[in-house]
């Protein structure tokens, strides 16, 4: 039989964008305005629509970007680890200022936010290959290699996996050996309703951060008549301080591609796409490495692992920097080849998600630990951790601590154990799954770790990533670096959170200006509410979480902050800067 | 036909379609929910603005990308969820640099509709003041980005005869603006551009020439709110019986004496007033110094320079209540149409290569007995305490009287939605 009779569906043009974009990007540094127009002609789209795509991406440059284009990241743990002298290392070295060119076109400086490698900050991408543990003679080094024409590939890091523990007595989940097939296998045995009912037992829940039930979803799409279906993994991991997913792909691409196979074959999809995250080119071919392994081994593919009737297959579609498109309808919009803009709640994916279609979106943890689960047998896996938190779970640790690195505990391990296991130094506050997530006080030391009892407060529950700070770490310093986060990255299409993250960075620089009051602190609180409960998605949902939780956990921290003479009538107003522009033209 | 569902709304059954729009079905049973991106024939929804949140089955959720179902329980009218939609439109107003009396759209704005709906009086977020262009590149149409509120509608709905888009979002977050594709607008007719115009909420999109002048009064949302119980409170005067006379000082800074001209606008009432009232400092008996306390101040303009300042903190220190009195008073309003210019470009502007200068006379001024100029306009609340707002460009008379009054006396009045403006 023909291949194209099967493959008759065929995705449109547009899905391609992106990939025309960055073949752009990456030969010619940048996009010119003939490229716009030519892509135009070639979606059949206006200008200004090829435009908004291409601006709404921050990989993607209208201005061209240098020979070798130099991305530092700017997250905070980067900041606590020395950004700001590797910064003006490389001004310094390459003759070129940040978010332009040197005069000679041979570097572009531009900084771009959390890039995976929280564990070896300070760290960038020049032309998207790592560079890690920068120091002021590294960066020396590197920048005198390239001016000689060295490439960036051929100097690069390869960055460590820096697995630190795993569960005693070889209870590894994500990290013991992985015999392609074996997995597969085990799922031929089961009806694809029996394989939901072994996930369900195993409790598996979104590992994105969400938490929502795997079985769910996945039976939720395996009812849907329309085909064809799509299996979708999310590793995107945009979220600063997390790098979990890296490692996974690193060491563990075959179990996600299992992962992903059991998926299709139980909700009868047809089509895997991995997207991946603009700032992981160089973990691309490691993917598609083992996608191609398992082509050959007839795992992919035409009747993909002898299976009647099931055809499926996979392939990476590159992302091209933006924290939003990790939200899965900006994902979908994103892989469709259009800004990356949250969908309403009008549909669910997995009734119309990718081009209409019934769509699974997963995290690359979440797939992983599936194929595990179905290797293993729910019995075993759920001997795992604790009652209603079973399994184990993969922890990014950053920030104040002697062993930064990948952490997969069982469900049910304190704060205070985990803390002791990465050496972490004097720790103070602590920011828990990212600056969308909540921090915690060292207070809370002994708060478990699981997905259970979100409401009673009682347990922390882990979107993947733990960032320490210790007492000599500016709280706010903290704060203004996340919401400047935010900032920049809300997709712009909804009020409370374009607007309202600026708005609340104004009022922190207040606060750290000392001019904000009491008042200030509860408008703060007040805003923060309303932006929780009205934005579109979950970036302007929880853009204000760690400010809110952090006022009412610091508050002395806070309090001292303030402007104390406050008498309820006159605000501090500072003069001296209000009046500095004008008293240029002193005579 | 689609089945009948039940639902509630505020605690009260209504049926309505299964899978209806929960906007739609409100509107149908003549309950009001704020909305400003939704339009009715768009399909699916837009839900940008999120003016129209309220809480469906417990959550907090925009009812205009709710489809109704059996068992719906929906929460519009608490005091939070007004406060919070109230907040939006806030927002909208902070974001963009809004100037109603110098926009073409006013009183057929839905933007401003909003705020009168809500009574938005002042913005309790700082303005952004974000410098915003005004493109006049396109043929037919002058994009005003300074009046977009980010809804989608035009991006959505404008599309040329084969299908292309003319308008659509460029850059991402606080930097999105709509961007316009000469080409494709090129292509739209005339009827088309006006279309555009009249979709699009706010008064962004301009057709050149299209005239929409229209006199007050006879504006789509001059007179009459779409609320039943807009005036909840009706007039009554409980006019206490002895009425102690009552000392005011008013002041113009940053301001035009627009707000002091409307002030004296109640005509005949001006003297039954004055035998209730003595001025103090005001440029209205040019006293320049406080003499006595003042029971209330009346502030026009916001702070410019270093006296506006001064004479705003001395305000605060003599008057009891303090009141915002118009719109450069509490946001700051025309004078801060230069906050998104650096101080240096306006100042060289107007003393350096203005064409009226007169040769050889190219000086900033600057003397010590000159007051300092600030780098932006600021509102007055920036610098104190200020007690209440009264919206307006000017303000109408009887909405300051009525509320002076009212602060002054404890009379009970309600200011009517035709009083209630910003232009
Ligand atoms: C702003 C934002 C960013 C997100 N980024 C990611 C991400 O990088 N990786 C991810 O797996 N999920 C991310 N999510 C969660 C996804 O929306 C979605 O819940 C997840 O991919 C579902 O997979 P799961 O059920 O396996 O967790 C993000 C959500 C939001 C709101
Ligand atoms: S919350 Fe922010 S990121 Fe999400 S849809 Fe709204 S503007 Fe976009
Ligand atoms: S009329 Fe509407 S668009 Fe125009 S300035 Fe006022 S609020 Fe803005
Ligand atoms: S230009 Fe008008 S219609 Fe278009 S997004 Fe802005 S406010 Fe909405
Ligand atoms: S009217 Fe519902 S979000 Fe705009």
């Amino acid at each position: 039989m023909a291949d194209d009779t099967v493959k008759k569906f065929k995705e449109p043009g547009q899905t391609q964008m992106l990939n025309k974009l960055w073949e752009l990007q990456r030969s010619n540094g940048y996009i010119h305005d003939d490229d716009i127009k030519q892509l135009a002609q070639v979606f059949n789209l206006s200008e200004i629509e090829v435009e908004g795509v291409a601006s709404f991406y921050h990989f993607f440059h209208r201005k061209p970007t240098g020979k070798n284009t130099i991305y530092l990241n700017n997250s905070i743990v980067a900041d606590i680890k020395g950004f700001n002298r590797i910064k003006e290392t490389l001004e310094r070295e390459t003759g070129a200022t940040f978010g332009s060119v040197d005069r000679t076109g041979t570097f572009g400086l531009f900084l771009t936010p959390c890039i995976g490698l929280s564990d070896q900050e300070p760290s960038a991408l020049i032309n998207f290959y790592p560079f890690t543990n920068l120091n002021v003679i590294k960066v020396k080094d590197i920048i005198s290699k390239l001016k000689k024409g060295a490439t960036a590939e051929s100097i690069c890091d390869a960055p460590a996996d820096n697995i630190r523990y795993t569960p005693p007595d070889n209870k590894s989940v994500f990290f013991k050996k992985f015999v392609p097939g074996v997995a597969l296998a085990k799922m031929k045995k089961l009806w694809p309703a029996a394989v939901i009912k072994e996930i369900k037992k195993s409790e598996l829940a979104g590992r994105g951060g969400a938490y929502y039930p795997t079985w769910k979803k996945w039976n939720a799409a395996r009812v849907q008549a329309a085909l064809p279906k799509f299996v979708v993994c999310n590793a995107d991991e945009g979220e600063p301080g997390t790098f979990k997913d890296r490692v996974l792909m690193n060491t563990q691409a075959k179990s996600l591609i299992e992962g992903m196979i059991i998926c299709g074959y139980t909700i009868g999809a047809e089509y895997g796409i991995i997207y991946l995250r603009g700032e992981y080119w160089w973990l691309k071919h490691k993917l598609d490495a083992a996608i191609k392994e398992y082509r050959a081994a007839g795992l992919l593919g035409k009747e993909c692992s002898q299976i009647k009737d099931f055809d499926f297959d996979i392939r990476v579609q590159m992302g091209a920097g933006s924290y939003v498109c990790g939200e899965e309808t900006a994902l979908l919009e994103s892989l469709e080849g259009k800004r990356g803009e949250p969908r309403t709640k009008w549909f669910f994916p997995v009734e119309k998600g990718y081009l209409q279609l019934p769509t699974v979106i997963n995290n690359v943890e979440t797939f992983c630990a599936a194929a595990r689960i179905i290797e293993m047998g729910s019995a075993e896996y759920t001997q795992l951790g604790i009652p209603g938190s079973p399994g184990t779970k993969l922890i990014s640790v950053s920030g104040d601590c002697k062993l930064p690195g990948i952490y997969e505990i069982e469900w049910g391990m304190t704060v205070a154990e985990l803390l002791e296991l990465c050496e972490a130094d004097d720790p103070y506050y602590i920011q828990v799954s990212g600056p969308s997530g909540e921090c915690i006080s060292i207070k809370e030391k002994f708060r478990r770790i699981s997905m259970l009892d979100l409401l009673a407060r009682k347990d922390i529950r882990c979107g993947g990533s733990f960032m320490i700070f210790n007492k000599q770490r500016d709280l706010v310093k903290v704060l203004l670096n996340f919401s400047e986060f935010f900032k920049q990255e809300s997709c712009g299409i909804c009020t409370p959170c374009r607007a309202g993250n600026f708005i609340i960075q104004r009022k922190l620089k207040r606060l750290e200006n000392g001019l904000a009051n009491e008042t200030d602190l509860q408008e703060l609180k007040s805003w923060g509410t309303i932006m929780k409960n009205t934005s579109r998605c979950g970036l302007g949902k929880t853009a204000t979480n760690s400010l809110i939780y952090a006022m009412d956990k610091f508050h002395d921290y806070f309090a001292a902050k303030l402007d104390n003479d406050f008498n309820g009538l006159n605000l501090k107003f500072d003069m001296e800067a209000a009046t500095k522009d004008y008293e240029k033209y002193k005579i | 036909m689609a089945s009948m569902v039940n639902l509630t709304i505020d605690g009260k059954n209504f049926q309505a379609e299964e899978g209806k729009n929960l906007m739609l079905v409100a509107k149908e049973n003549g309950i009001f929910i704020p909305s400003l991106c939704y339009y009715e024939h768009i399909e699916p929804p837009l839900g940008s603005c999120r003016v129209c949140t309220c809480k469906i089955n417990g959550k907090y959720g925009p009812a205009c990308t709710e489809k109704v179902s059996e068992g719906l329980k929906v929460e519009v009218n608490n005091e939070e969820l007004k406060d919070t939609r109230k907040a939006l439109v806030e927002m909208m107003f902070a974001e963009g640099n809004h100037i109603c009396p110098a926009c073409e759209k006013s009183g057929n704005c839905d933007l401003q509709h909003m705020g009168y709906e809500l009574g938005v009086s002042s913005t309790r977020f700082p303005h952004l003041f974000k410098d915003r262009i005004i493109d006049y590149k396109p043929n037919r149409m002058v994009m005003e980005h300074n009046r977009c509120i980010k809804c989608l509608r035009c991006v959505v709905e404008v599309v040329t005869n084969d299908g292309k888009k003319v308008f659509n979002y460029l850059n991402r977050g606080n930097e999105t603006y709509v961007g316009v594709d000469y080409e494709q607008e090129a292509k739209l007719t005339e009827e088309e551009a006006i279309n555009a115009m009249k979709i699009c909420p706010t008064g962004a999109i301009i057709v050149r020439g299209a005239n929409m002048a229209e006199p007050f009064g006879d504006r789509k949302f001059d007179m009459e709110s779409v609320q039943k119980n807009y005036n909840e409170k009706k007039p009554k005067l409980n006019r206490p019986t002895a009425m102690e006379k009552k000392i005011v000082a008013t002041v113009s800074l940053a301001g035009c004496f627009g707000c002091h001209m409307s002030m004296l606008d109640i005509d005949t009432e001006l003297l039954d007033l004055i035998e209730l009232i003595s001025f103090d400092k005001s440029p209205l008996t040019d006293i320049k110094t406080f003499t006595n306390r003042c029971h209330i101040g009346l502030v026009e303009g916001g702070c410019c320079n270093s006296e506006n300042v001064e004479t705003l903190r001395k305000f605060r220190e003599h008057c009891d209540i303090l009141v915002a009195l118009g719109e450069c008073s509490i946001w700051g309003g025309l004078p801060s149409m230069r906050n998104s210019i650096p101080l240096s470009e306006c100042l060289e502007e107007a003393y350096l290569n203005s064409v009226t200068n007169e040769p050889g006379n190219n000086i900033i001024p600057y003397h010590e007995d000159l007051p300092k100029i600030l780098d932006r306009v600021y509102a007055c609340n920036e610098i104190v305490k200020i007690d209440y707002y009264i919206p307006g460009c000017p303000p109408d008379a009887n909405h300051i009287w009525k509320a002076v009054k009212n602060l002054l006396w404890g009379e009970e009045y309600s200011i009517l939605y035709s009083e209630f403006k910003y232009d």
